[in-house]
């Protein structure tokens, strides 16, 4: 052991200190939450009618988010890194745009699109009837519009890092380009995949600006758990409390079972 | 005559201007330095690049037509193709990366399999099928390869350097594959850069230079023909005309002792390669039976090598390491004494 941590680089004095002061930034509030959280009224808030649908609500919407953003994003994010379309780096910007947009306003803009007066939304009303706001779709859209990027962005470092030699020697020996994107350039790429994903599922789990802001604040429809806590939070403490310490836990139990493969893939990514 | 092609191509500063044909089994070596569009022209003939001018065709089967706009998509080409660095499917075990094709082609993974387990079996790689390709030696690798652009039973197969990523026993094991799967319904291109590869294993060379074939032939040929002295260049070698008479050759006013060879006595072409002639300041002691005095033409200095060229009595090329270089205390102009193995020169019939 001390003839092997001689050899180690020691970390300069300053590094250690500013480092070891960001580790601590991170860990005192879930430490803060976890000390006072009311642990001994856990079972009435999950008994609580209103968090379990909240609950259920989150994991179905961000699940079927994220199966969405995988179903249109790995496309997107193959034609950014491997097409010769005109434009790649606007269409990127743009695509990638609602990362870095406060979410409220991720949420006027897809009122403006797809609101009751909106551009498409009101020929949807007018045609055939359909109203998104204030429904559960209406959640999905709000997560897809913010969270789908993450998984664009990784994926695409993906697909960018990966060799093609194998894809052209899959042409050569008689694959047509759907068998090798689904043989072969997939398979090279699911660790990036895979760490999309798990990034876009995080982001649309905590949603809640864009979610607010479009799809509004109905229990049961379209009150999801971060806006079930934010409501807590005005009538009681303790609920806001426990429903932040259940999101850290289900957070935790996603990253952990996803541990090697997603750190190693986000290792890799970056 | 079953490839006809006529490839040019402008890749960056390079203009690719190749014109050949293959027959029916036989094997080409396409030879040339470094950057001279070897693997450009494989790649144009897979399909993997377009002609910018010209046509590419298989008995009446036109791949790439630039007139008519004709292009056949590589994995509808009947090719295998050897990539340099084997790009194996690193998820895929051995036996799926040779089953690979077959399944591409629609056919069921347990026939596939037993498929492709043939294939292994005649190349030597069945012991190794369940491995993942990073499991696998370099010459391992290599052999899943080879298998793997078998089992599709291509026309033609395209070599891409196969040998120069080996070390030296699986290189000779892999030369010795690549002359064991010859087959009178197959033919195949093997790009490479060693000259001893193309002379060896090819039934004709193309030589090219700057993306421009400068010769064409069969190894004797090539050795034997009066431009040999640009082809040696490319190839490396130091050829000389002479006149055999047993085990002695004489070339101008110098006799050279040679080694074990198949030559009539009477005009030859003796190569040496530029690696197995020594330099010395002095007289070399003991026992090489060639020595003789010279003197330092030019020399040409890279980072690994120095490339001496020798004046009178033998206009040849040297190639020593910079540290021997440095330690013959020599400069163009000056004398030295060369000395070379007889095994090291070797003759072929002119």
């Amino acid at each position: 052991m001390t003839t092997r941590a001689r050899h180690e680089q020691r970390a300069p004095l300053l590094l250690a200190v500013l480092g070891t002061l960001a580790v601590i930034f991170f860990v005192l509030p879930l430490f803060a939450l976890a000390v006072r959280v009311p642990w001994s009224s856990l079972v009435d808030v999950l008994g609580n009618e209103a968090t379990t649908e909240a609950l259920m609500l989150s994991i179905i919407t961000s699940v079927i988010t994220t199966a969405i953003a995988v179903i249109f994003g790995v496309p997107l994010a193959w034609l950014l890194a491997r097409s010769t379309m005109p434009g790649r780096q606007m269409i990127r910007a743009i695509c990638t745009l609602s990362m870095v947009l406060p979410p409220v306003v991720a949420g006027v803009a897809l009122l403006a699109s797809l609101g009751r007066r909106g551009v498409v939304g009101q020929l949807l009303n007018d045609w055939i009837g359909l109203r998104l706001p204030f429904t559960m779709p209406a959640v999905v859209i709000a997560q897809l519009f913010v969270a789908m990027p993450f998984l664009v962005l990784t994926v695409e470092s993906g697909f960018a890092r990966s060799s093609t030699t194998a894809e052209e020697a899959a042409r050569t020996l008689g694959a047509s380009p759907w068998y090798v994107f689904s043989r072969v350039t997939v398979p090279a790429t699911r660790s990036a995949i895979l760490a999309g994903a798990v990034l876009t599922w995080a982001r649309a789990l905590g949603e809640f600006g864009a979610t607010i802001t479009f799809a509004g604040n109905f229990p049961g429809a379209t009150r999801t758990l971060p806006i079930a806590t934010y409501l807590a939070l005005e009538t009681n403490v303790d609920d806001a409390l426990l429903i932040s310490m259940l999101m850290v836990m289900l957070s935790l139990v996603i990253l952990v079972a996803l541990r090697g493969r997603w750190i190693g893939a986000i290792g890799g990514a970056r | 005559m079953t490839l006809v092609a006529d490839v040019r191509r402008r890749i960056g500063s390079l203009q690719l201007d190749a014109s050949f044909s293959i027959d029916k089994g036989e094997t080409i070596a396409v030879v040339g330095p470094n950057g001279a569009g070897k693997t450009s022209l494989v790649r144009t003939i897979a399909g993997l690049a377009a002609v910018d001018e010209g046509r590419i065709a298989w008995d009446e089967f036109v791949w790439d037509e630039s007139g008519s706009g004709v292009f056949v998509s590589p994995e509808r080409r009947p090719i295998g193709y050897v990539f340099q660095d084997h790009a194996l499917f690193e998820h895929l075990s051995v036996l799926d990366n040779v089953a690979f094709g077959l399944r591409a082609s629609g056919i069921g993974r347990r026939d596939a399999r037993t498929r492709a387990r043939v294939v292994l079996e005649i190349v030597g790689g069945l012991k190794f099928e369940q491995r993942m390709p990073s499991e696998l030696s370099g010459g391992e690798s290599q052999t899943v390869a080879i298998a793997r652009a078998l089992a599709t039973e291509p026309k033609l197969m395209l070599f891409d350097e196969p040998f120069a990523a080996l070390d030296t026993s699986a290189r000779a094991e892999a030369r010795r594959l690549f002359v064991a799967m010859a087959n009178p319904s197959m033919s195949r291109i093997l790009v490479t850069h060693d000259a001893v590869e193309a002379l060896t294993l090819a039934d004709r060379i193309i030589a090219i230079e700057d993306g421009s074939i400068v010769q064409i032939g069969t190894p004797s040929e090539l050795l034997a023909m009066p431009r040999s002295h640009f082809v040696a260049e490319i190839l490396g070698l130091n050829a000389l005309s002479g006149q055999l008479n047993g085990d002695q050759l004489s070339i101008g006013s110098m006799s050279l002792t040679v080694g074990a060879h198949e030559a009539l006595d009477g005009n030859v072409i003796a190569i040496i390669r530029p690696r197995s002639v020594s330099l010395h300041q002095t007289r070399p002691e003991g026992s090489p039976r060639n020595v003789w005095n010279s003197s330092v033409v030019a020399v040409d200095r890279t980072a690994d090598r120095v490339r001496v060229q020798l004046g009178a009595p033998l206009n040849i090329s040297v190639e020593v390491t910079p540290a021997g270089f440095d330690a013959l205390h020599t400069e163009v102009g000056a004398d030295l004494w060369a000395s070379v193995k007889a095994s090291e020169v070797a003759v072929h019939p002119a």
